[in-house]
């Protein structure tokens, strides 16, 4: 009702002529087509780039979106991306991730970290949807492109909510399993990084139960496919898998990145309960344990790249966006040091161009939103906040 | 006359008590005024009751015109032969009738003279026609004050287009058509506009305030900016996470066009979230009252944006669930 009551200075909008011809009749035909085209490139170029490779992003690409292609996001992030982006992905049928500060901040970390020292923890933090999960979907495609091996945890909060079975772990009998949660990464793990699992050997043997065991020098594709298949000890498979990875990275074979999302999900609470409905806390759990083990800084050869996340997180207030706040004080202590980057919303330039982009893509199809005065009000109303800005647009 | 007495507080009428004989006080106290000043009780009772003093002029009480009071009557309408003095007495509303009957005479009149000017050639388009805005015609109600007699609502209508049939003849009987209208007041000249103020350095501000239900904001709205809002210290997209709190801060900016143009600072507190945006939003329309021309503040005030709503909870009354909600009515 609001946005219906005009201003009463009366003002004569003009339509976008281009507006007009999108929607006539057919024999309009190919005169129409290329002059739709036409008008079609020039906007192009001010929301995207041509530039696809990550490694040669730079800050003059800062504010333009490039295209991922749809390969190598089936590869790269089988089960990384944000649901939301995921949907726009299908929408839009093409995958455009936009360059930012804190992205080329990292990247240029990346570029130059020396790898005999011990791993640099890097964590992304800010506030709700302003874009950590999707800036580490830029770096893992960097490192994806650059060949490193990449141990990607989409979301750590998974581990610690709503697992309907746990089992009690053959390994260590205080800890628990999660045998569901540990297959499905362990699918994800080999569909990323297949090349890998043939060329890494693992060192040392390990007994499953009383008939199986794996011989030392086997590849680290035979624990995964033993993980995959038999469910029940999916999780020390990962727990092998991350051992095994962090002794190797020393040794030069292949890089290592690893990257958590949401890893306030490890030194929080869970909201698991065991039989006797005593809560769990999350040392308990074999998966959590293994990764605090893998983000120490006690090896080199690699990255950690960690994002914070209020969003799926487990009795943590809801404005509450800072590390010290989110990690408690356990979490910052086994994370100190670290680097943190702030992701900040929008500015103005990185504004106009997501919605350049959306209006290419003929996601806006109210009037006004073509309207230097329709622009103010989406600005307005999200405050330069990636994800408000666009569950907005979603309604247009 | 009637007059109470002092001791009992009872209406006692004056003549009763003049006759000692016929007390209706246990003591018989004669309502002397000089002599009851010396008295301490009643001296007390007088000082409570009349703070004034009895005597002050100013502290009379007034009462309203007996026009204002007593519903005017007609006078009696037919003589002793009982024939009736006015002609159109059986038509049951006479004075509305004579008025319309005069009306249309007035109107024939007009046109006659006009065509007598237009025959002899001195006619001229003057555009003398009277000023009809701050003026309203008179409401039914009215009309049937001054004619004493109860009019329909057909009747009402059907009188307010011979005026204007009157009017747009023409100018000549001006006095007599307005005799039928009433001034209306402008009303945005009672709005009272904020000062701007100055801060240390120099930034030009205006505050003011604002209510809604139960919640009260204060806002200070500072003249150049960039459209960052405040409040109580912390960012208005994640104090109003919903998007329709959001609109109702957007609603002043956008309907002055001054959207990314200046910078808010605010305090609230009371009220739910909608109460609380509703204050902000009235109290930021205020502020922005004193950076902006008279015209928009009158547009302002018609779109709604300067009145509080005056929309409370309802009490919940005893007998029934809710304020309106009764009870499952059970048949048996």
């Amino acid at each position: 009702m609001l946005k219906g009551v005009a201003s009463l200075v009366s003002r004569v909008r003009k339509l976008d002529p281009g507006h007009l011809r999108l929607g006539t009749q057919a024999p309009q035909s190919l005169a129409a087509q290329l002059d739709n085209q036409v008008s079609f490139e020039s906007p192009r170029a001010i929301s995207c780039t041509n530039e696809n490779d990550p490694a040669k992003h730079e800050e003059k690409h800062e504010g333009l979106h490039y295209n991922l292609p749809l390969q190598d996001v089936k590869t790269v992030f089988p089960h990384g991306l944000p649901p939301r982006y995921a949907m726009q992905m299908k929408t839009f049928n093409e995958a455009c991730l936009m360059v930012r500060k804190p992205a080329l901040e990292l990247l240029h970390y990346l570029k130059n970290t020396n790898f005999a020292h011990p791993a640099i923890r890097y964590v992304l933090y800010g506030e709700k949807g302003t874009g950590k999960t999707l800036s580490l979907c830029h770096i893992i495609h960097f490192c994806a492109k650059q060949d490193w091996l990449i141990l990607h945890i989409p979301d750590a909060h998974l581990w610690v909510k709503n697992c309907r079975d746990l089992l009690q772990s053959t390994y260590n009998k205080q800890r628990f399993d999660q045998p569901l949660e540990a297959s499905v990464w362990l699918k994800n793990f080999k569909t990323t990084n297949e090349r890998f699992l043939s060329q890494i050997k693992i060192q040392e043997k390990y007994v499953w139960n009383k008939r199986e065991s794996i011989e030392k020098g086997s590849s680290l594709g035979e624990v995964v496919e033993q993980g995959i298949t038999r469910v029940r000890n999916a999780t020390d498979a990962v727990g092998i898998v991350l051992k095994e990875l962090k002794r190797q990275s020393s040794l030069g074979i292949f890089r290592l990145l690893v990257a958590v999302d949401g890893v306030n999900a490890l030194w929080g609470r869970t909201t698991l309960k065991r039989e006797d409905k005593s809560p769990i806390a999350p040392e308990e759990l074999a998966l959590i344990h293994n990764l605090r083990k893998m983000v120490r800084n006690d090896w080199n050869g690699g990255a950690i790249v960690l994002t914070l996340s209020q969003t799926g997180s487990l009795f943590k207030p809801r404005n509450a966006c800072l590390p010290q706040e989110l990690l408690g004080k356990e979490g910052f202590d086994a994370l100190d040091p670290f680097i943190p980057i702030q992701v900040a919303n929008y500015s103005p330039k990185e504004f106009e161009s997501c919605i350049q982009y959306y209006m290419e893509n003929s996601w806006l199809q109210h009037e006004k939103a073509h309207t230097e005065e329709g622009k103010k009000e989406l600005l307005f109303l999200s405050n330069g906040n990636p994800g408000q800005l666009e569950r907005l647009c979603a309604y247009l | 006359m009637a007059a109470s007495c002092v001791s009992c507080g009872a209406v006692v009428s004056r003549r009763l008590l003049l006759r000692p004989r016929v007390s209706l006080a246990p003591r018989q106290v004669l309502w002397k005024a000089a002599e009851l000043q010396s008295v301490p009780g009643p001296q007390r009772a007088i000082a409570y009751l009349f703070p004034s003093g009895l005597f002050e002029k100013r502290a009379r009480p007034i009462m309203k015109h007996p026009e204002q009071i007593f519903p005017k009557q007609k006078a009696i309408q037919w003589g002793e032969d009982g024939r009736p003095f006015h002609y159109l007495f059986y038509t049951g509303k006479q004075s509305y009738y004579s008025l319309m009957h005069d009306a249309y005479g007035k109107i024939l009149d007009i046109e006659k003279h006009k065509n007598q000017l237009q025959a002899k050639g001195l006619f001229s388009e003057k555009n003398k026609t009277i000023d009809l805005i701050g003026s309203r015609w008179l409401i039914k109600e009215e009309l049937e004050e001054m004619l004493v007699e109860k009019l329909s609502d057909q009747d009402y209508r059907q009188f307010v287009r011979l005026m204007e049939r009157l009017l747009q003849s023409g100018a000549a009987e001006e006095e007599f058509v307005q005799s039928f209208r009433r001034s209306v007041t402008v009303q945005s000249k009672k709005q009272p506009i904020e000062p701007v103020q100055r801060d240390a350095q120099g930034m030009a501000f205006s505050t003011s305030e604002g209510k809604r239900k139960s919640a009260k904001a204060e806002a200070v709205v500072y003249e150049h900016g960039s459209g960052r809002i405040k409040v109580n210290g912390i960012d208005y997209l994640l104090y109003f996470p919903v998007l329709q709190d959001r609109e109702q801060l957007m609603f002043p900016f956008h309907f002055l066009d001054r959207l990314g143009k200046h910078d808010v600072t605010c305090t609230v507190s009371g009220g739910g979230r909608s109460a609380q945006a509703g204050a902000i939003r009235l109290a930021v329309a205020r502020a922005l009252c004193s950076f902006v021309t008279e015209e928009e503040v009158e547009w302002m005030r018609q779109a709604g944006l300067l009145t509080s709503d005056p929309r409370v909870r309802e009490r919940k009354k005893p007998g029934q669930e809710g304020a309106r909600r009764k009870f499952t009515w059970k048949k048996r």
